[in-house]
């Protein structure tokens, strides 16, 4: 790519960007939400048609004018946030993106490519389920086997493993390498460090749309990266000082919750949560969170069991109500829950605050205080727009998120409830934001972290909870040496 | 090959917005204009017809304000649905039922009481009885999942078949000599015209501040702040705590409570007796549809868009008359205004941009 320009409304999303990725290689991109990565990658893809600039394939100039026509050229992409139909089979949506798919019976000829191909790279796939029933992880590998299928020389993997467990990390990587080796380009989108490090040959930073640096990765460290992709140094181990718990605040027995396919997914799930402490819920995507974390904020029903918040019995209560007596929720389908798009931001700055006094007497909303209190989130978690008259899906993901969270934790509660808050962030918001959850820890508040980053669990919770298929199989202090077995019991084959 | 490609288009100005309405009405009238060709009348002749008879004269506005009653006081309460994304195809009904209950009351309590008592009073019945017919689908759709498009829809002919069973049954009136149709209202309960026409004034005012008042409750309050989250993102409502069943029915009660309104207005201001559904109501229920959408779905603007389509359905009238169209005219004027209105909203948030590339 040659000198790509790109601007949005007069703002430079990539400004004269030259990237070149040789056959056999993994190229690493790296930079802050914002950085103009998407944006880049996009119009590799053909999404988008660059302002200026040229991309060359072999050395001959071409012009992508769509996806399809991308794909012909053996590009292939999978996104951030999914483009599969929610409602229609694994095999379905394979299909469709399927430049041969037969117009008769399209199902049978894909079906036996697609096992054959899952044979290959060791993929275990339900092909009749409903996208809407898999993980985020399964989805992804739906989204991978279409380009790979479509013939993709280059890749595009957007952000690919903010999604995945450790585990399916780690096979992600394998057939990365085994691309590697058969001659195809990866381009790598990361906020992680780490991987990038551990998986690419090279690494191209961005900084607000320009080429900040590259290196090969056998010459640079993680410090010098970020140094690059933030503009100074970032801070890695934050401290966590040790803090006596207080009193009880929230109580779970015998918690039991049915799920979206009708199956039991919390299992019999019973913990206590204190006033200073931090209790973090690791495990693989898909076993019993994303159900556990709605069941206690009121947005899905509970089986059995009981919930109770400073004593009070707050099970099967309106999420307003479970709202009132103090529970943040910040959760983990964001786009879905957390935002009304078509509204503007200062409106969804109080989503769940707007029935406060302070928001809203008897019947009328005070907007003036409403603005005001937008301005402090914007200003404090440094979300980017240039107004908060703004349509809230104008907003990049990153910057949805920043606000999503500012509303979450500005109010001091006494329980949070964050499921992967650092997902999507980049570098520098997640540093503020571990730093945060700390500071309300000292506070007096409790949190309760679900993330499948471990290095994020041990950094800031006191507690860990290992959860599979719905049942926890240890509650340890978090510097218990018997983590070190954690893999095991995430994958289910050890239990303390 | 030529690929057409569409990417949302993001802070739309007003302008824009506006030009985006006159076009589309420009284009609507266009195809309008073959039509009136394949009628073998001249459009310009036919178009300018239709304007001048409803606005071109004293009577012809008198007229252009007395159906824009109706349809303010309707398109302002579906502004207010649609928001919700609450798709109540159903003030056809809503509008009949609240004028059975506002000729019951009429009827009933009307030699007793002054006209200071009972005119507030019928009003306030046919809101209650639009308001019922509106809750219905509002439980439907909230409590069993039932599509509010079918309901409403559906109600409206259940509303229309129980008022003909009402006027031909046991509320036939005497003084109609067997003719279908209730009694005469008492005198008090019929509303003040503005002299020299058929305005009921009263009705008027009422579908003014209706909107209004509307436009402040959407934009400031809290329930017009949760019924836009509701529909923007009903996952998002339910997250952040709103209850939905009550947000829909309060909604609902007033759509359908404005339509009810309506009703009062056609009853005891025009006809002054209940008839056939037909001729209480010559269609505002479906024509408010278009008026909320020609609005913006911004309760203030039906009152323009209100007495435009008030306009086009008096010079539709007129164009019968004097150019011998078949009164279905009208209705084909406004379903084509709709349909470009609908794609003009689409123009709208969406650049379309043509490819060429040889492959």
């Amino acid at each position: 790519m040659n000198a790509i320009s790109k601007s949005f409304h007069g703002i430079h999303a990539n400004q004269d960007i030259n990237l070149v990725v040789e056959s056999g290689e993994i190229l690493g991109l790296l930079g802050e939400n914002g950085a103009g990565k998407t944006t880049l990658m996009n119009i590799l893809y053909g999404l988008y048609q660059p302002d200026s600039g040229q991309i060359k394939i072999n050395g001959n100039p071409i012009r992508i004018n769509n996806p399809v026509e991308s794909i012909t050229h053996g590009i292939g992409m999978v996104h951030q946030h999914f483009m599969l139909i929610q409602n229609h089979s694994v095999i379905e949506n394979i299909a469709l993106g399927y430049k041969d798919t037969p117009f008769f019976f399209p199902k049978i000829s894909i079906r036996k490519k697609v096992e054959q191909f899952s044979k290959q790279f060791d993929f275990h796939m339900d092909t009749e389920k409903k996208v809407w029933q898999l993980s985020a992880g399964e989805q992804q590998r739906v989204e991978i086997i279409k380009a790979l299928l479509n013939g993709a020389d280059l890749l595009i993997l957007d952000e690919p493993t903010s999604v995945l467990t450790p585990l399916e990390i780690k096979e992600l990587i394998a057939i990365m390498r085994e691309m590697k080796a058969k001659g195809h380009m990866i381009i790598f989108i990361s906020h992680k460090l780490d991987e990038i490090m551990d998986i690419c040959d090279r690494v191209v930073v961005l900084q607000k749309g320009k080429i900040a640096g590259s290196a090969d990765t056998r010459n640079t460290d993680k410090k010098a990266l970020a140094r690059m992709m933030v503009g100074r140094d970032v801070v890695f181990n934050i401290n966590r000082e040790r803090l006596t718990r207080g009193e009880r605040v929230l109580s779970i027995e015998n918690l039991n919750v049915f799920g979206e396919k009708g199956f039991q997914v919390v299992k019999n799930i019973s913990f206590d949560l204190f006033k200073n402490e931090i209790f973090g819920i690791a495990g693989v995507s898909g076993n019993g969170q994303r159900e556990l974390a709605e069941a206690i904020t009121g947005i899905r029903p509970i089986a059995s069991g009981k919930v109770t918040i400073n004593g009070k019995d707050i099970t099967n209560t309106s999420p307003r109500h479970i709202y009132d007596n103090g529970v943040s929720h910040v959760p983990e389908e964001r786009i879905r829950f957390g935002i009304a798009p078509g509204l503007f931001l200062y409106d969804n700055a109080i989503l769940k605050q707007h029935h406060l006094k302070k928001f809203s007497k008897r019947y009328f909303l005070n907007y003036s205080q409403v603005k005001h209190h937008t301005n402090t989130i914007v200003d404090r978690f440094k979300v980017s727009t240039h107004s908060i008259n703004n349509q809230i899906r104008n907003l990049s993901g990153g910057n949805i998120q920043k606000l999503i969270l500012g509303r979450e934790i500005s109010e001091q509660p006494q329980l949070l409830v964050a499921s992967h808050p650092t997902y999507g962030l980049d570098v520098g918001a997640t540093e503020f934001l571990r730093k945060h959850l700390l500071h309300l820890r000292k506070q007096g508040s409790s949190v309760l972290l679900f993330s499948e980053d471990l290095e994020e669990i041990f950094e800031l919770c006191d507690r860990v909870a290992v959860i599979f298929q719905g049942e926890f199989m240890a509650i340890l202090d978090s510097d218990d040496e018997r983590f070190s077995d954690i893999g095991l019991m995430m994958a289910g084959s050890k239990r303390i | 090959m030529i690929t057409i490609k569409t990417t949302d288009r993001y802070n739309i100005t007003a302008f824009r917005s506006f030009m985006t309405i006159i076009l589309s009405l420009v284009a609507g009238l266009g195809v309008i204009s073959i039509i009136f060709l394949m009628a073998g009348v001249n459009p310009l002749h036919a178009i300018s017809e239709i304007f001048s008879g409803s606005f071109g004269s004293i009577y012809g506005f008198k007229e252009t304000l007395t159906k824009a009653i109706p349809l303010i006081l309707i398109g302002a309460g579906l502004t207010l649905a649609f928001r919700a994304k609450f798709w109540n195809i159903g003030a056809e009904g809503q509008l009949l039922m609240g004028a059975i209950f506002a000729t019951w009351v009429g009827l009933t309590f009307g030699e007793l009481l002054p006209p200071y008592f009972i005119v507030p009073l019928i009003f306030l019945a046919g809101f209650i009885g639009g308001g019922l017919w509106g809750i219905i689908p509002a439980i439907l759709k909230i409590k069993y999942s039932i599509n509010e498009v079918i309901s409403t829809l559906m109600l409206n002919y259940i509303c229309a078949e129980l008022l003909t069973m009402l006027i031909v049954g046991p509320w036939k009136g005497k003084t109609r000599f067997g003719f279908p149709g209730t009694n005469n209202l008492p005198d008090s309960a019929i509303l003040g015209l503005i002299p020299g026409s058929r305005i009921h004034y009263a009705t008027l005012i009422l579908a003014i501040l209706c909107a209004i008042v509307l436009c402040v409750v959407i934009y400031k309050t809290r329930f017009g702040y949760e019924a836009r989250v509701v529909g923007e993102n009903p996952d998002a409502g339910k997250y952040a705590g709103i209850n939905f069943l009550k947000t829909s029915l309060i909604l609902m009660a007033i759509s359908g409570g404005l339509a009810g309104l309506a009703g009062v207005g056609e009853v005891a201001g025009i006809h002054h007796y209940l008839g056939y559904p037909a001729s209480v109501s010559s269609g505002y229920g479906f024509t408010a549809i278009i008026v909320a959408w020609l609005a913006k779905l911004n309760p203030l603007f039906t009152i323009i868009s209100g007495i435009f389509f008030a306009g086009i359905l008096v010079g539709g009238d007129a164009i019968q008359i004097s150019l011998g169209l078949p009164a279905a005219t009208v209705e084909i004027v406004n379903g084509t205004l709709l349909i470009f209105l609908i794609m003009g909203d689409y123009f709208l948030n969406h650049k379309i941009t043509l490819q060429f590339s040889h492959t």
